[in-house]
């Protein structure tokens, strides 16, 4: 299979890799850069677990080929918090139990990432359709609700850390 | 009583924290030095013998591990009840997607194309694909009958008070169909092996020791060369109760053939079309009733369809049967019941457990019971639910001081039930959105049926680290549910110490010991009871011998802990199961305490059917349960809302799609589960008394809330079309099919 050059930033990183151009996202983050943070549920674009964020919009790991996120800043899961300095969403999904198996929150945590700074307090339809592309199957999604409105709060009031 | 410090507290999840950074591990985030991938070859036909299989060209077989039945060292089973479940086939399949043989190799992108590759003919034999064709036995695919499994559990006469004059007769046939279980995280294993270390397995998995247990039989080698590890499991809901013993299985004959560390993973398509789902049912139900609207008998036929092998269908069936009756007083009932063979990948262990199936058609029915004897469905259902002191339908005796009455009303109140009803019914006539409210009541029973936990004997541990720190000694795991999190509370609690200063032990067969699977609703109440007692042990051990004495900090305690590993060794305490006093139960005539407890639980559906796109929204949703002490609030919720969701998606968008035993729906593109659009409020109300014998009070709750949508939400679309649905998944189109053709809808539509 022939290889091509990309650099790209991830977590604010600068990458340069040399890959098959239509390697997917989701598999270089994982195996080339060790990020096993994103989660592959479906590999067809449907659950949302690998979702991570490019150049600020909400995509699907799995269905973006890393030639298009050439020269794009990405977001993980890894880049979002610590677990010393966790992020207010990622704070809010502990405290409301937003996670369950955890296998579909990095994925939600991005998406709830990507929804606030789109609109930072959303109304109860803007959060239902915000996330309407990442399954959970543990939840029935009340938790993650109530974790979207914590977090909103939290961090309109300033507390990010 | 002194005041509890952790439980009944939404201490936050054990290993949360790793969960929402990303740095939770799953199986298909593990690598190992030399590690290659394995992949499955499977039946593309549904019966039949296998006459030649060819390595067809373009492909470098000489790089390939490959494994047929003929290299499994041990037994060729997976094993479970029977011993009839192929680790391979051998000659012949009798399913689609049936294991035949597997490939390894380094490069995992080769590996679909040497699956595609394979050429294997068969020599097709006749297949059957529902609970009626096997039940006709025009085609013997499974024993002589093609029967796994029957009960009968009587009650009563049933027969003379069918006689009775006067009665009011009402009849109905009720069906479910498979559900997937769509865990976000596909199975997935990786095996090693080594003559000196024997065989190491880590899984996405549920019950570590029942892969142990089937890795034993396949390869041959001792209990001390078999060690099954369960890392963190995305989601599972009994469908990693038994078929990631089949992975395990291949990804260690891969291992042990090639040399090398083998990892297995699923894809979604691959995870949908083989493993295991809910069984389909069919339930017939008669039923004699007074004028006056009190319940004489029962006589139900109750039939699940088990697929191609045995697995787990008979205890599937088993806690079917027992919750026939729903909870209500009969006195006369008598359950008949079979679970069939089918040329379908076999149906296995889903959350509920058989429970969904009858308690579906039991609750359906008595809508229809009672408006045959002119009664709402609440007012026949407080005529006939259970009350202290009364027997069940395997004649146990309710000990517990239940209030069904109370907590059915308290859930009406809470869904504003009679003011929309009545508005519904006025509104409904000129609108082409009809609006119903729909009611189910409804008991789960927690642990083991019968006597299935004294079988179990379950042995819990605990002990300390030389720094102090307390290990949970269980093989119960964590997948969602929130295992970790209960049981240290449990031990924190009991051992008077911070839910910090106690964590839970690797469920590594090598380390723990076997505390029984995680299913059944058993983990709380009954493991953790152990936990309990495994923490008073310890404690007292420390008290006894003089290092530690009340009141103490968690810090003396650590100090104690050391000191007293520092002088004996070690400091570990064991716990094993023992049966609540007065139990009693018999396996051959299916009476007697079917459980140790019950869950009890009054769930309301509002709903709208709209006549021009035939499509169903639940609008709001009541669950209100009595499951015992809740020992932690947020997951305690989390568990009933997560179930909720499911029997909305069992009720009303998971539809599989058969073609000859073979999903053909097997993408989450074409397979709908509910997204956050398609939900509900779910609003969640506990009642809570605590249980005995349960740890700190707590009953199970897990399964509980798979039980009760379906039939609110078929009730309540009956409520809202005047219409009986007595199917499910019930999709649009079966909407449309039955009231395109009713005239007067079709009428208003006309005029719309």
């Amino acid at each position: 299979m022939s290889t091509r050059k990309f650099s790209f930033r991830v977590n604010g990183v600068e990458r340069f890799l040399e890959l098959p151009p239509m390697a997917r996202l989701l598999d270089v983050l994982r195996h080339e850069l060790g990020l096993t943070g994103t989660k592959e549920g479906c590999g067809e674009g449907e659950c949302g677990s690998c979702s991570v964020l490019m150049n600020g919009e909400l995509v699907n790991s799995c269905l973006v080929p890393i030639a298009q996120a050439a020269g794009a800043s990405i977001l993980t899961i890894e880049g979002v918090g610590e677990q010393t300095r966790l992020h207010p969403v990622q704070k809010a999904f502990l405290e409301c139990g937003g996670a369950q198996c955890g296998i579909c929150t990095p994925g939600m945590i991005l998406a709830t990432v990507h929804l606030l700074n789109k609109h930072p307090r959303p109304t109860q339809e803007e959060i239902h359709e915000g996330l309407n592309g990442n399954l959970c199957r543990c939840t029935g999604y009340m938790r993650i609700f109530e974790a979207v409105e914590k977090a909103a709060c939290a961090i309109e009031s300033g507390a990010m850390e | 009583m002194q005041k509890e410090r952790i439980v009944g507290k939404p201490v936050f999840r054990k290993e949360g924290v790793a969960k929402v950074c990303g740095a939770a591990r799953y199986i298909d985030d593990f690598s190992m030095p030399e590690m290659i991938f394995g992949a499955t070859v499977r039946s593309a036909v549904p019966r039949g013998r296998i006459v030649n299989i060819e390595f067809g060209p373009g492909i470098p077989w000489d790089e390939f591990t490959v494994v047929t039945a003929k290299d499994i060292p041990g037994k060729n089973y997976i094993a479970l009840i029977n011993q009839d479940w192929p680790c391979l086939a051998d000659g012949f399949v009798n399913h689609p997607q049936e294991p035949i043989l597997l490939l390894a190799h380094p490069d995992r992108h080769l590996l679909p194309l040497a699956v595609a590759a394979l050429r294997i003919e068969y020599e097709e034999l006749p297949s059957v694909h529902s609970i009626e064709e096997s039940e006709s036995q025009q085609t013997i695919v499974w024993g002589e009958d093609n029967i796994f499994k029957s009960y009968v559990m009587e009650k009563g006469d049933v027969d003379e008070a069918f006689a009775q004059p006067d009665i009011v007769i009402v009849e109905g046939e009720y069906s479910t169909g498979a559900q997937e279980h769509l865990y976000i995280e596909n199975n997935g294993a990786i095996a090693a092996y080594s003559e000196s270390d024997g065989v190491t397995l880590w899984g996405s998995l549920q019950c570590p020791f029942y892969a142990h247990k089937s890795l034993l039989g396949v390869t041959g080698l001792p209990e001390d060369k078999v060690r099954v590890i369960q890392v963190e499991t995305g989601g599972a809901f009994g469908g990693k109760e038994d078929y990631p013993s089949m992975i395990a299985a291949h990804a260690v004959l891969l291992a042990m053939k090639s040399g090398r560390p083998v990892k297995i993973i699923y894809d979604r398509m691959e995870d949908m079309a083989a493993t295991t789902k809910r069984h389909p049912s069919r339930a017939r139900h008669r039923t004699a009733v007074t004028k006056n609207g009190k319940l004489l008998a029962a006589d139900i036929d109750f039939c699940l369809d088990g697929g191609a092998y045995s697995t787990l269908s008979s205890t599937v069936l088993s806690r079917g049967t027992i919750h026939s009756g729903g909870p209500y007083y009969w006195p006369n009932i008598r359950v008949r019941s079979k679970a069939f063979a089918t040329n379908t990948p076999p149906h296995g262990a889903f959350r509920g457990f058989g429970a969904p199936q009858s308690l579906f058609a039991t609750e359906r029915h008595m809508d229809r019971v009672a408006k045959a004897v002119g009664l709402t469905p609440e007012e026949f259902r407080r005529r006939n639910l259970l009350r202290t002191g009364e027997t069940t339908c395997t004649g146990q005796a309710i000990c517990q001081q239940i209030n069904l009455e109370g907590w059915m009303e308290r859930a009406l109140d809470h869904a504003g039930y009679y003011e929309k009803k009545a508005r519904y019914d006025r509104e409904n006539t000129d609108s082409l959105r009809r609006k119903g409210i729909g009611l189910a009541v409804f008991l789960h029973g927690a642990g083991f049926t019968g006597s299935g936990e004294r079988y179990l004997n379950s042995l819990v541990g605990m002990d300390a680290t030389t720094e102090g720190r307390v290990r949970v000694l269980v093989s119960s795991t964590e997948f969602g549910q929130g295992t970790n999190t209960i049981l240290c509370q449990v031990a924190a609690e009991t051992l008077g110490i911070d839910y910090e200063a106690v964590e839970m032990a690797p469920a590594d067969t090598s380390v723990v010991p076997n505390s029984g699977p995680t299913v059944a609703s058993r983990t709380t109440m009954v493991v953790g009871g152990l936990v309990h007692s495994a923490a008073l042990g310890l404690k007292q051990t420390l008290i006894a011998s003089g290092l530690l004495s009340e009141p103490y900090t968690t810090a003396a305690f650590q100090n104690a802990a050391k000191s007293y590993i520092a002088k004996h060794g070690a400091l570990c305490s064991m716990s094993r199961y023992e049966a609540p006093p007065n139990v009693y139960w018999d396996d051959q005539k299916y009476s007697g305490e079917a459980y140790a407890a019950y869950s009890w639980a009054a769930y309301v559906a509002e709903v709208t059917v709209e006549l021009t796109t035939y499509s169903v929204t639940v609008d709001d949703f009541v669950a209100l349960q009595e499951v015992g002490r809740v020992l932690n609030p947020v997951l305690a919720r989390g568990q009933i809302e997560g179930g909720v969701a499911q029997g909305i998606g069992y009720a009303l968008y998971e539809k599989v799609v058969w073609d000859r035993g073979l999903m053909v729906n097997n993408q989450m593109t074409n397979y709908i589960m509910p997204t956050s659009q398609d939900l509900p409020p779910i609003r969640v109300f506990f009642e809570e008394i605590p249980f005995e014998y349960g740890a700190y009070g707590a009953k199970g709750i897990g399964e509980l809330p798979m039980d009760g949508p379906a039939p609110a939400i078929l009730n309540a679309i009956a409520h809202a079309t005047g219409e009986d649905f007595n199917a499910i998944p019930l999709v649009p189109e079966d909407i449309a099919e039955r009231l395109a053709t009713r005239a007067p809808i079709a009428k208003e539509m006309a005029a719309a």
